[in-house]
């Protein structure tokens, strides 16, 4: 085994830094342990001279540490943004480690978030790609101008390659170790050239990825594993129905428990303190609670569902208009209408949520797979009465997320300070949700309602489009709800308000009802995750009523989209479109259906292959999938976000609903959220579309084309068109 | 006090009998590489060795591993099969967030020391256990037989 790549969290020295781009030459030394983060024993040495576009160091041992201020979940980040910069650096891969930066949006904002630091929209890659090919390069020009100055050559006839500084004339080299001190007294270049891509030796190529080794010897670290000298751990019994108050509770059962050190009143709910994870979890059991149901949410979805099917009657808040829609439709040769049902889901990241904070009166210490550094910093520092840089967050590996921890509101962080701050700041606390608790705990894709009509000519041509939706804002009454405009909130109607293809008359409206008391939250994909599903297939039964070829005749509305249209041409190709599947075993049905989405400013159509059985189960075979996400840093990782992207969104196709009745939430664990499983997961195949454009994102556009591309191949194989997800056995029974 | 046998070492533990074997490693011993994801043996993330046979630590009390020789993901390197996975598992970058996969290589190390040439089919009966919510199977399917390859 290589020795890791990767320190989440560790010392970092800034010797040397200046206005604009920066090199900061770090001094070795402190590069033992992968995680610091573990213990954060002696982690910090918060030196003075920290400067913004912190991004690299370079030790005397010629290791380069990229500094990623984005949390690595999963998606490849770490690698993807370490690429960058070795790529400019002309660093050696093997050299390179990665680090996640402390919460300082000053420093580590998302430039496509403004002034917040955070890892959302997949858009890590994307807004980092200037700034770190720059940081790179400019790194580069200094070591260059260090070496020309000993060798006392000019810049221009210095190579660097593979992580060492040559000269050929002379005959001299160095590596960057033995440059690193002398770099770091110059002052950095205004300007810095930057590389032609057709240079590129890294970004493009197959590299490992940086978290591989600790990630298959059980030596990375998550939130769960840290363990601090005296630290307690909580379990925290909540309330079954959202919105309730405590009213009262007996804590001598649970006090007598072995290990049980505190039971504390929580604005959330119990919180029970120990010395270990289990004694916490027996001592919640034990807990008598009484809550106040006063205030606390109590329709089930059914009942939900009826409201949203009611205002779906009503015109909403128009997010796209042109031309007549309604009257167009109403007029047409053939007109189609649709209905399509979304339960609500939950993340069910494999790591639940969980949080640790050491609060000690004047300050404040985090350790979270944190995504949203700058939220979680200022809501800790207001409710510590700190100033927000008076709250450290150590950034960890997340154990999945899907945007859970890209939370609005930091409301399991901030479960967590609460309780450290109802002990007094007393001990170290580890907040844990056990499966149960995560499950319940709301922060769900929101439910929705979808209700299409659209209209075809004579020539079977779409002259009208008409898409409303119903379903909570998930901006609303967060820090991001300044995005809503004239009553639309964006990522709702994602994917629907920029329907790609050319119709003369189109309106998209929504309605965001607000009297719905069940948390709701970003999901992989967001808005996408069902105006995907609703627009696609809506499209592909249109194109059979049009008596159309789906790709032929979603290619003749896409003049203007000409990615759109590539990507559609790609995975045509590549899936065998047009050619005649495979029989199945007697009695078995198959089918194949496509649909194309643009998420995240990446485009991907899928083509799915599926086999039903007589009892209308069912079993997606294979994926096809096309990919236009620009230059395709890592294109290995590109793939594994697609085939995981497809596995993730089939979760909700073939089993995954949250449920409520009377307001309570009907599952709790795998066994009544089913995740998919080995056996469900069909072959994928991932094309790239090759592209010289800046990338964009790809940890989450791989799943909206998956669930109506499955409905489209079932409708293929059956007739019968999906209208709810999951997908009921029942409607395809033969 | 309990003695337990864990990657070829003695270890004393004071542990109720009761404790999963799960928090007895995590919590006790600090081993943290075997990871808690559900409670209730449904996802496979707390997989661990009990005399070669996979079991899910979560639901194990402590009492049932004594004098039982237990595998984690910190020890199951020691030998050629685990190595042989790790090193499948690092060629193909199978992992994404990486919380499950502790219990994946050791579910398909077990596999392999029962089957040194599985089938799909055989890999979907083993790995059935272990859920992946990034949805990495595709390359963990991959894995095994390369694992299998790497063994033969």
């Amino acid at each position: 085994m290589t020795s890791s790549r990767i320190e989440n969290e560790s010392r970092r020295r800034f010797l040397q830094g200046a206005a604009g781009l920066t090199l900061a030459i770090y001094l070795p030394a402190a590069k033992a342990a992968s995680t610091a983060a573990k213990v954060g024993a002696g982690a910090h040495t918060a030196p003075s001279a920290f400067e913004p576009n912190a991004f690299l160091r370079i030790g005397e041992d010629s290791s380069v540490t990229v500094i990623s201020k984005h949390l690595e979940m999963g998606q490849g980040t770490y690698t993807g943004l370490a690429t960058i910069v070795a790529e400019e650096l002309d660093a050696d891969w093997a050299q390179v480690w990665v680090e996640s930066a402390p919460a300082d949006a000053k420093r580590y904002n998302n430039l496509a978030f403004g002034p917040v630091q955070g890892t959302g929209g997949s858009t890590a890659i994307a807004n980092s790609w200037e700034q770190l090919r720059k940081a790179g390069a400019t790194a580069r020009a200094m070591l260059v101008a260090a070496a020309a100055k000993q060798w006392n050559v000019p810049a221009s006839e210095i190579v660097v390659a593979n992580g060492e500084v040559r000269h050929a004339a002379s005959g001299r080299k160095a590596s960057f170790g033995q440059l690193a001190r002398a770099a770091a007294e110059l002052t950095p270049p205004a300007e810095v050239k930057l590389k032609d891509p057709k240079d590129f030796k890294l970004i493009g190529q197959r590299i490992p990825r940086k978290d591989n080794t600790d990630k298959t010897t059980g030596k990375a670290v998550y939130t769960q594993d840290i363990h601090l000298p005296g630290m307690l751990t909580a379990v925290v019994a909540h309330s079954p129905r959202f919105g309730a108050k405590l009213k009262s509770f007996n804590a001598a059962k649970a006090k007598a428990v072995k290990g049980v050190v505190a039971v504390l009143a929580i604005p959330t709910g119990v919180a029970v303190l120990a010395k270990d994870t289990w004694s916490a979890k027996k001592g919640r059991d034990a807990l008598v609670v009484e809550w106040d149901e006063g205030q606390a949410f109590k329709l089930g979805s059914e009942q939900i569902l009826a409201r949203y099917r009611a205002l779906a009657g009503q015109p909403g808040a128009v997010a796209r208009k042109s031309g007549d829609a309604d009257k167009v439709i109403s007029t047409a040769a053939r007109t189609l209408e649709a209905s399509y049902d979304f339960p609500y889901l939950a993340h069910a990241a494999m790591e639940p949520m969980n949080c640790v904070v050491h609060w000690r009166k004047t300050s404040c210490e985090v350790w979270n797979g944190d995504q949203m550094q700058s939220v979680d910093q200022a809501a800790l520092a207001k409710l510590f009465g700190l100033a927000p840089e008076q709250v450290r967050i150590h950034t960890l590996y997340a154990g999945g997320s899907f945007g859970r921890r890209a939370s609005k509101n930091s409301d399991y962080i901030l479960e967590a300070a609460h309780i450290a701050k109802a002990y007094n700041g007393r001990a170290p606390v580890k907040l844990v949700w056990l499966r149960e608790d995560d499950m319940r705990a709301g922060y769900y894709r929101p439910m929705f309602h979808h209700r299409l009509r659209a209209g075809l000519d004579t020539q079977g041509r779409l002259v009208g489009w008409q898409h409303r939706l119903v379903g909570q804002s998930i901006l609303a009454g967060s820090p991001f709800a300044v995005m809503i405009k004239d009553g639309i909130d964006p990522v709702s109607v994602e994917g629907a308000a920029n329907l790609p293809y050319a119709v003369p008359n189109i309106l998209v409206d929504l309605h965001s009802p607000t009297d719905i008391g069940v948390p709701v939250h970003w999901w992989r994909s967001v808005g996408s995750t069902h105006t995907a599903f609703s627009t696609e297939t809506f499209l592909d039964e249109l194109a059979q009523a049009a008596g159309q070829d789906p790709v032929a005749w979603r290619l003749s509305m896409l003049a203007e989209h000409p990615r759109h249209a590539a990507v559609l041409k790609l995975v045509a190709d590549k899936a065998g479109w047009g050619t005649p599947l495979a029989a199945g075993k007697p009695g078995e049905r198959r089918g194949r259906g496509v649909a194309l989405h643009e998420s995240f400013g990446t485009v991907v159509a899928e083509v799915a292959d599926v086999t039903v059985q007589q009892d209308g189960s069912f079993h997606v075979d294979r994926v096809v999938c096309a990919v236009d996400c620009g230059i395709a840093i890592n294109p290995d990782v590109v793939r594994a976000q697609v085939e995981g992207g497809v596995g993730f969104a089939l979760a909700p196709v073939l089993y995954g609903a949250i449920t409520l009745s009377d307001g309570k939430v009907d599952q709790s664990n795998f066994h009544d959220y089913p995740p998919i499983r080995m056996a469900d997961m069909p072959r994928v195949e991932v094309h790239i579309v090759p592209s010289g454009a800046k990338p964009s994102g790809i940890g989450e556009p791989g799943v909206p084309p998956l669930a109506p591309a499955v409905a489209n191949a079932l409708a293929a194989a059956t007739g019968k068109r999906v209208r709810k997800l999951p997908i009921s056995a029942e409607l395809l029974k033969a | 006090m309990i003695t337990l046998n864990i990657n070829g070492q003695a270890m004393r533990v004071d542990a109720a009998p009761d404790t999963p074997l799960l928090w007895v490693l995590r919590d006790t011993l600090q081993m943290t590489g075997t990871k808690f994801g559900c409670g209730m043996a449904l996802c496979g993330a707390c997989t661990v060795h009990l005399d070669g046979q996979p079991i899910r630590s979560c639901s194990t009390p402590v009492s049932a591993a004594k004098g039982k020789k237990i595998t984690t993901i910190e020890g199951v390197g020691h030998d050629r099969i685990g190595q042989a996975v790790q090193q499948a598992w690092q060629q193909l970058d199978v992992v994404q967030c990486g919380y499950c996969q502790s219990g994946q290589i050791m579910s398909a190390v077990a596999l392999l020391h029962s089957n040194r040439n599985p089938s799909d089919a055989d890999i979907d009966n083993a790995m059935g256990g272990n859920v992946c919510r990034c949805a990495t199977y595709v390359r963990i399917r991959a894995a095994i037989h390369e694992a299998a390859k790497l063994l033969a």
